[in-house]
């Protein structure tokens, strides 16, 4: 609180920086955490509310007749002009907002003082929800080839890497601990992904450091023993996400890329992504572009020269490159760029989920996350500028990897349990630290602030409210099937609805998902009142027992009033199953905790009920039968 | 004249036909007096059926004795057929080339076409122009002056072209209407025409303001007036303000056109030369400009209750680009099939859009362009774009425009010919050929046009212009170069979910009155 000199400046406009006439006027307020603008007109309240660490930069511009401009920009591409009346007002506003925009010190940092009301329990659960180690059992680790090792559970051998590692089972201590000497920063080749059906293997680690002559016995090994571990491809593929130029240039700085002849039965290639410099630089031209009322000339040539699709394209056709090894060639795939942790992330991932589709839903997004990018240290901290440190660090490495799976929905809108709000949720909440998960650079330095007992984790947060986030037209049916998606140029969008995510005017004005959300929303309604009206049909026709009636009735009615008497319902989007209830009282709005239990048969509807002369004419869509068929 | 005359072969056997994102099919290649018939002879595989009209090139090449036809349609499909035997290609190419190329309106296919569907309601009778002018009818009682004065008095136009349009249905007090017109032919000398001051300046009660939209820019007016066009000179006509809003004239559009669907078409190119060549060929500028300035017109009537005359050189092409858009904006009735219809009736047809002088070739023509034009489809993709924005205010699709567009530039229907009522009379369609509304309005084909999103609702709906909000229409431009399987997935998905949502709701319905029944009976018993 210390760092606010005025808390709270009246007649402050909010500039509308496309009609001028609609700017508003309003009070404005600063809190520990939060900027807010509050507007009152006539009867009607609207409230903005800006968290300090999604501000990216204030900026006092010049003096006008109208009063004192100050320009605030967001991590989350939200710009403010406001307009203050008095220059001391501005300046203040304009001072705090620079510290508390910045924080030094961890300790500073929203998660810490945020509390979602949770106790203890709550809090270990929920740190404990997604589990890398779970991922690796459920890819079918360990097995004949692959194991998970412990052998970083100090973090001795690599500091930036998880303390569990999937390693080939024929890979041993000194190849492991030798090769980690002759990788950048101790980043070793690690299993990133295990595709159980070609039994290839999506490895990642650093640059080796090559130089220009410099081998190593044990990293050839290591490669060999990658490779040995897939008995379905002679060869893997070493892939450098970086241009050739930018890996050539590492080699006169003792690092570089792996030599073909002295490694056996490797592929190498090249994939172009630039560094993270560009990246950044990139965005910053584009999100100009994005905020200038241009004409579409203009527009169009920004967008070129902003060069972002371009990157985005890279990143997916590295990605592309991954998949199809794995699933055409059934060939294992061993990935860096220089650290292994930009790069490299954001091309496993991709694959991951163009290759499986637990990586499309709402959890499996959770699990990926968790998996190529936290605990295999991307530096959140460094790259999302958490705290005031080196500006050269930050870059929009993961923005960009949210970036292609929403080209890729855009592809395949029926292959993602999750909408287009899940991806722009999870950005906002990377960058605003209101949850521990994206605090830090690596486990290691997680465990060091001790983040699970002090934060709590965003994922439970999003999970709770994951009705917002559904995808109303995921298939499940779908699912199997590995993404092809398009690379052509012409099939790459410009993301309006995250980088102008907040020039409502520019969205289209309906929304379908809207729309659709809400159907599925009356459809749960709609399911619910039939089951009642069965219920009560049921007893006005006597069959059933009147449940206001005395509870012991006799055993052979015993049975019928067990079982609801319900249509084979089923969600048409195949997520959610029909309302199973065991007591018909619970039918009424009480129900919804039915909706989310997995695994529960949708053939235990089978009702016998209305097998009877009056049963109502059941609504049965071809959907839910082939979901009966399914299950049966 | 006989066809037979132009095909030199009829048929040739073991042609192998390539589509984009479709199996290649071998089979009897087959040409009539209008079609191009590729046929596997199996009962499986579809067969290809290609008008001769919707033909725009053809490109030859020979490898051996076997040649390839590569032939590009109008609706931008490009197909390849491998044809066996040189002589037999040059034959098959040589009458294509000749076919597709028929100089004579009556040597057409709409007037040889016989429908194999009963009409039932026929177009030609739907939307006679005392119809479509009903609402105006009605104003002319409200208005000052009478149906004499308004169709009698000739403006000093280059085309006595003159309709009016009312914004609203139910007329109230501060009605404003918008008009459409060509050029008013000043002349070098500020020549007048009081009959003309007169028909303007009725149109606004005393105090009511009006304004002149100028599709042109105030240079390019100018220069129209050594050619005898011009302007309104504002003294006279004291209550209308001009706005001059620059809308690219026809003859460069058939120019981007082809620029746009050659970027589209190459897969060969980087990020960067697709984004500059999609600049470069100005499609999506043309589609904000038009959009921009009916906004404007619609603006000024919605916003400021003012009347608008809109005109530019002719009044038959980006006048009415505006004006139908401006309706569609304003009004909702537009938003439905039958209004669309009855917009392109009247604001396209009936208003003397030349479509047979614009649609002659799309962008795939060769030749130095004569009087084509894409305005048409300019329309369809402004339309398009409000549609997008506003999902769930249209009663029809994207398919319906899609419709449109192939339709316009080659159809079995007579309804795109001519260029303007006049020809059309003369060349007796209505009698001769079949309507594209006896067809499209058949409950049959109406179903593919539904939009299962659609609530009516009476809102003006303004699009947003923002460079950002407007897309390439994939639908028309990347049609043929991608796949559509998981669009039609998402769509059939997104029908099963509204279709299921009334199935439940209604028989939710139907178990209360099931429940309120079983009470009635009920409750005699129950009380003795």
């Amino acid at each position: 609180m210390e760092h606010i000199i005025t808390p709270k400046v009246e007649y402050v406009k909010l500039l509308n920086k496309y009609a001028e006439k609609k700017s508003a006027l309003g009070t404005l307020y600063l809190t520990a955490t939060h900027l807010i603008y509050v507007e009152q007109t006539n009867n009607a309240r609207t409230e903005t509310w800006v968290l300090h660490h999604h501000i990216v930069s204030v900026e006092k511009l010049p003096l006008t007749a109208s009063g004192c401009p100050l320009l605030i920009r967001c991590k989350t591409f939200q710009l403010l002009h406001l307009l203050f009346q008095r220059e001391r007002d501005c300046q203040d506003v304009y001072q705090s907002l620079l510290r508390l925009s910045q924080p030094v010190k961890e300790e500073e940092l929203y998660a810490f003082l945020y509390n979602p009301h949770q106790n203890e329990e709550d809090r270990r659960q929920g740190w404990e929800f997604i589990s890398v180690a779970n991922d690796f059992s459920r890819m079918g680790l360990s097995n004949d080839y692959w194991e998970i090792s412990h052998l970083n559970k100090n973090y001795e051998i690599c500091s930036t890497y998880p303390s569990i590692l999937g390693l080939p089972k024929n890979a041993s201590v000194a190849v492991v601990t030798g090769s980690a000497k002759f990788r950048s920063r101790g980043r070793l080749p690690v299993l990133s992904y295990y595709h159980k059906d070609t039994k290839a293997a999506i490895c990642r680690c650093s640059q080796p450091l090559s130089g220009l002559t410099s081998r190593c016995v044990e990293d050839e090994q290591m490669l060999q023993a990658i490779s040995q571990a897939n008995p379905n491809c002679p060869f893997i593929y070493v892939v450098d996400t970086r241009p050739k130029l930018n890996a050539m240039a590492n080699r006169a700085a003792g690092k570089g890329y792996e030599n073909e002849d002295n490694y056996s039965n490797i592929r190498f290639q090249f994939q172009g992504i630039e560094n993270i410099h560009v990246m950044r630089n990139s965005l910053q031209k584009l999100l100009e572009v994005c905020s200038m009322k241009s004409s579409m000339s203009d527009y169009l040539t920004g967008l070129e020269n902003s060069g972002w699709l371009r990157h985005i394209k890279s990143v997916m056709d590295a990605g592309m490159f991954l998949a199809k090894a794995v699933c055409e060639e059934r060939a294992s795939v061993l990935v860096h760029c220089s650290d292994g942790w930009d790069r490299t992330a954001q091309v496993c991932s991709l694959a991951c989920i163009l290759l499986d589709p637990y990586y499309r839903t709402i959890k499996g997004l959770m699990v990926l996350i968790e998996k190529e990018w936290i605990s295999f240290g991307h530096k959140f901290s460094h790259r999302c500028g958490h705290l005031d440190t080196d500006p050269k660090e930050v870059s929009p490495v993961f923005t960009q990897f949210l970036e292609c799976v929403w080209q890729l929905s855009e592809q395949f809108p029926c292959v993602f349990e999750f909408n287009e709000h899940y991806l722009i949720e999870i950005h906002n909440q990377v960058y605003a630290c209101q949850y521990g998960n994206f605090i830090g650079n690596c486990q290691k330095e997680r465990l060091d602030m001790r983040l699970h007992e002090k934060t709590f984790s965003l994922w439970p947060h999003l999970l709770k409210n994951q009705h917002l986030y559904r995808n109303p037209l995921y298939r499940r049916s779908l699912e199997s099937t590995v993404l092809r998606p398009s690379t052509l140029p012409l099939h790459f969008k410009f993301w309006c609805g995250m980088y102008n995510h907040y020039d409502r005017g520019m969205h289209p004005k309906q929304s379908v998902l809207d729309q659709l959300l809400s159907l599925t929303q009356k459809q749960e309604e709609g399911e619910r009142t039939m089951t009642e009206l069965q219920r009560q049909l049921a007893v006005a026709d006597g069959v059933l027992p009147d449940p206001s009636g005395p509870i012991n009735t006799p055993t052979e009615q015993d049975s019928p009033s067990e079982k609801t008497p319900t249509a084979p319902f089923v969600q048409s989007n195949g997520s959610c199953l029909p309302l199973v209830n065991g007591d018909a009282e619970e039918a009424g709005p009480g129900a919804e905790k039915c909706i989310d239990k997995e695994g529960a048969e949708p053939g235990a509807t089978e009702h016998d009920l209305t097998s009877s002369e009056d049963k109502p004419v059941s609504v049965e869509t071809e959907h839910s039968k082939e979901e009966v068929q399914e299950s049966s | 004249m006989e066809f037979a005359e132009l095909i030199k072969t009829p048929r040739v056997d073991g042609v192998v036909l390539h589509r984009p994102f479709m199996p290649t099919v071998e089979g009897t290649l087959c040409l009539t007096g209008h079609h191009l018939i590729l046929s596997s002879r199996q009962d499986n595989t579809e067969e290809l059926w290609l008008l001769h009209a919707n033909i725009d090139s053809i490109e030859k090449r020979f490898v051996g004795s076997l040649g390839t036809i590569i032939v590009k349609c109008k609706d931008l499909r490009v197909i390849q057929l491998d044809i066996p035997g040189m002589e037999e290609c040059l034959n098959i190419a040589s009458s294509i080339e000749a076919l597709s190329t028929l100089d004579s309106v009556s040597l057409m296919y709409p007037f040889f076409y016989r429908p194999l569907f009963e009409v039932i309601e026929d177009g030609w009778q739907l939307f006679v122009p005392e119809e479509a002018f009903k609402d105006l009818e009605s104003m002319v009682l409200f208005y000052p002056w009478n149906e004499t004065t308004l169709f009698g008095l000739p403006k000093e136009d280059e085309e006595d072209n003159i309709a009016l349009w009312s914004a609203e249905s139910a007329f109230t007090v501060d009605e404003a209407v918008m008009m459409r017109a060509a050029q008013p032919l000043t002349g070098t000398n500020g020549r007048r025409c009081k009959e003309d001051e007169k028909l303007i300046n009725a149109t606004l009660c005393a105090g009511k303001r009006g304004y002149i939209i100028d599709t042109r820019t105030i240079a390019v007016a100018q220069q129209a007036k050594t050619r005898g066009g011009g302007f309104e000179q504002e003294a006279n006509y004291p209550q209308w303000r001009r706005i001059h809003k620059a809308i690219e004239r026809s003859n460069v559009l058939q120019d981007s056109l082809i620029k746009l669907v050659e970027a589209c078409n190459d897969q060969s190119h980087s990020m960067d030369r697709w984004l500059s060549k999609l600049e470069a060929s100005n499609w999506q500028s043309k589609v904000k400009e038009i959009l921009t300035t009916a906004c404007l017109a619609a603006q000024c009537i919605d916003r400021e209750g003012a009347s608008v005359l809109v005109h530019g050189t002719e009044g038959t092409d980006s006048t009415l680009q505006v004006t139908s858009l401006a309706q569609i904006i304003l009004d909702p009735a537009c938003r439905t099939i039958r209004g669309f219809e009855v917009l392109i009736e009247r604001e396209w047809l009936q208003a003397g859009h030349p479509f047979q002088q614009r649609c002659a070739q799309s962008a795939y023509s060769n030749g130095k362009p004569r009087s084509e034009a894409p305005v048409f489809l300019l329309f369809l993709d402004c339309v398009w774009q409000i549609l997008r924005q506003f999902p769930c205010s249209f009663q029809f699709n994207e398919n319906l425009l899609i419709m449109f567009f192939e339709h316009a530039y080659a159809s079995q229907f007579g309804t795109f010919l001519g260029n303007c009522v006049a020809e059309r009379v003369k060349l007796q369609l209505s009698q001769k050929t079949v309507s594209l509304w006896s067809w499209v309005n058949r409950p049959q084909e109406l179903e593919r046009f539904l939009n299962p999103l659609y609530e009516p609702n009476n809102l003006v709906i303004w699009p947003s212009v923002a460079p950002q909000s407007l897309l390439l229409w994939e639908g028309v431009f990347l049609r043929w170069n991608r796949s559509t399987k998981c669009l039609d997935e998402a769509c059939q998905e997104m029908v099963h979910i509204i279709e299921y949502n009334k199935e439940l709701q209604n028989k939710v319905n139907s178990l209360r009155r099931q429940l309120a029944q079983l009470e009635t009976e009920d409750s005699p018993l129950q009380t003795p």
